[in-house]
């Protein structure tokens, strides 16, 4: 990290030519580790400082969130706001006040942890992820869905050399109703046991679109595809009963320091079914 | 003598310069080159807040800052804090916002900045601006009151 931060593409290229180079944002997971951990881990090279990476701002049909945006700038922007509720209730549940100053969304997101609490936003919002890196003097970008970029177990889509540049997320259709709903220890500051994320609508009490995702539920972030197929075209009650059960059925929790698998899916197949029973019935 | 590029930034008002590696903490750097104290290692892992200080006026945690980021930046500790604010510090021991004190510091940067974001803050704004520092014994009633006491 001991530039601060010259060009991103120079940054590119040293990420491809340097194995064991890591990039580093805020930092807030990766100062975790201990002194002698950290220096096991090589060396960081700090990408918080480019342009390439900052702002949030609508074109077209979506919305561009840069890598480096923070969960604080995520909470006050009023376009986030506007469209995408479940990602401000995300961001300001990422641990504390100090943590979202410093936390950003590229982070959380290339971090993957199956436990990150943006990851089941970004996943029923249908964000795609902008990636970067250097062909000769060129910044190239490539783009992939969100739903193809955690590979297994805090593996993703990145290839050596490339950095997320930021995100691209379709503007909600009118009536998109988002929920998000984090279970921890405690409400602030804790690690979730189980996190899930909501898209969906209802007409004349059917559900009609239903977008699910959950993390902490399995060895990636992940869409609840039968879940969400279990429920569309069912009346709420039992849209919300047969999206819980199905939840539990597709997903492999584990025992671990913060919680246990019978727990989390008991927690899961509830939040599930409280957030689509939490649909408003006709939503024309 | 090390090879590290020599960092310079402002702390507590004055031009300051360290020349640790860039991946050292900027806690341990406040400490132990510059001698302020104040801030404290409490857990030394992102979840207690006693080592909050501003960064260019926002609340951070210091130990989980590189310090080579605060290059050309501005920090705040405890220490200035306490003598732009003495009323803040006086209150928290009033209310009985301390008790063994182990808190105190990153209670009182957070504290202070909320305030100057929000001046006339409630109980619930306040209570989620202390979610990331963690006091086990005052129960937060003081640490609450020592700032609603100094509103308007």
């Amino acid at each position: 990290m001991a530039e601060r931060c010259g060009s991103l593409l120079e940054a590119c290229r040293r990420l491809a030519t340097e194995p064991g180079l890591r990039p580093i944002l805020g930092g807030t997971d990766l100062m975790v580790a201990s002194p002698h951990e950290r220096a096991r881990q090589g060396r960081w090279l700090d990408l918080s400082c480019f342009d390439e990476m900052r702002g949030i701002a609508e074109r077209g049909g979506s919305v561009w969130i840069g890598a480096a945006t923070t969960f604080t700038a995520l909470q006050a922007d009023a376009s986030i706001r506007r469209h995408f509720p479940a990602l401000v209730a995300a961001a300001s549940e990422v641990g504390g006040w100090q943590i979202q100053n410093r936390a950003t969304l590229g982070g959380n997101v290339a971090n993957a942890s199956p436990a990150g609490d943006s990851l089941p936003v970004l996943a029923v919002l249908e964000a795609v992820v902008v990636l970067g890196s250097a062909a000769g003097d060129r910044l190239v970008e490539r783009r992939v869905p969100y739903a193809g970029f955690h590979v297994g177990y805090r593996a993703t889509a990145l290839a050596p050399g490339e950095v997320i540049l930021g995100f691209e997320l379709p503007l909600p259709g009118p009536g998109l109703e988002q929920r998000f709903q984090k279970v921890g220890t405690r409400q602030a500051q804790a690690i979730s046991k189980v996190v899930v994320a909501l898209a969906g609508r209802c007409a004349g009490g059917r559900v009609q679109t239903l977008r699910l995702a959950a993390g902490s539920v399995a060895a990636t972030p992940v869409r609840l595809r039968q879940a969400e197929s279990a429920a569309v075209g069912l009346e709420l009650a039992a849209a919300a009963e047969a999206a819980g059960s199905a939840a539990r059925q597709e997903t492999t929790p584990i025992d671990d320091v913060r919680s246990t698998a019978a727990y989390r899916s008991a927690v899961l197949g509830r939040v599930v079914r409280r957030l689509v029973l939490s649909l408003t019935p006709d939503s024309e | 003598m090390t090879d590290h590029p020599t960092l310079a930034f402002e702390v507590n008002g004055e031009a300051r310069e360290c020349n640790a590696s860039p991946e050292m903490r900027l806690l341990d750097c406040l400490r132990y080159d510059f001698g302020l104290t104040g801030s404290k290692e409490g857990c030394g892992e992102g979840e207690c807040g006693a080592c909050t200080v501003l960064l260019d006026g926002q609340p951070v945690l210091s130990c989980l800052v590189p310090v080579g980021q605060c290059a050309g930046r501005r920090v705040e500790t405890v220490e200035a804090i306490a003598e732009k604010d003495p009323e803040l510090v006086e209150r928290m021991t009033e209310t009985g916002g301390i008790q063994c004190g182990a808190c105190t510091p990153g209670i009182v940067v957070t504290l202070y900045s909320l305030r100057q974001a929000n001046p006339e803050a409630s109980r619930e704004e306040i209570r989620r601006a202390l979610a990331g520092n963690l006091c086990r014994c005052t129960g937060y009633e003081g640490i609450f009151r020592a700032l609603e006491d100094g509103h308007g």
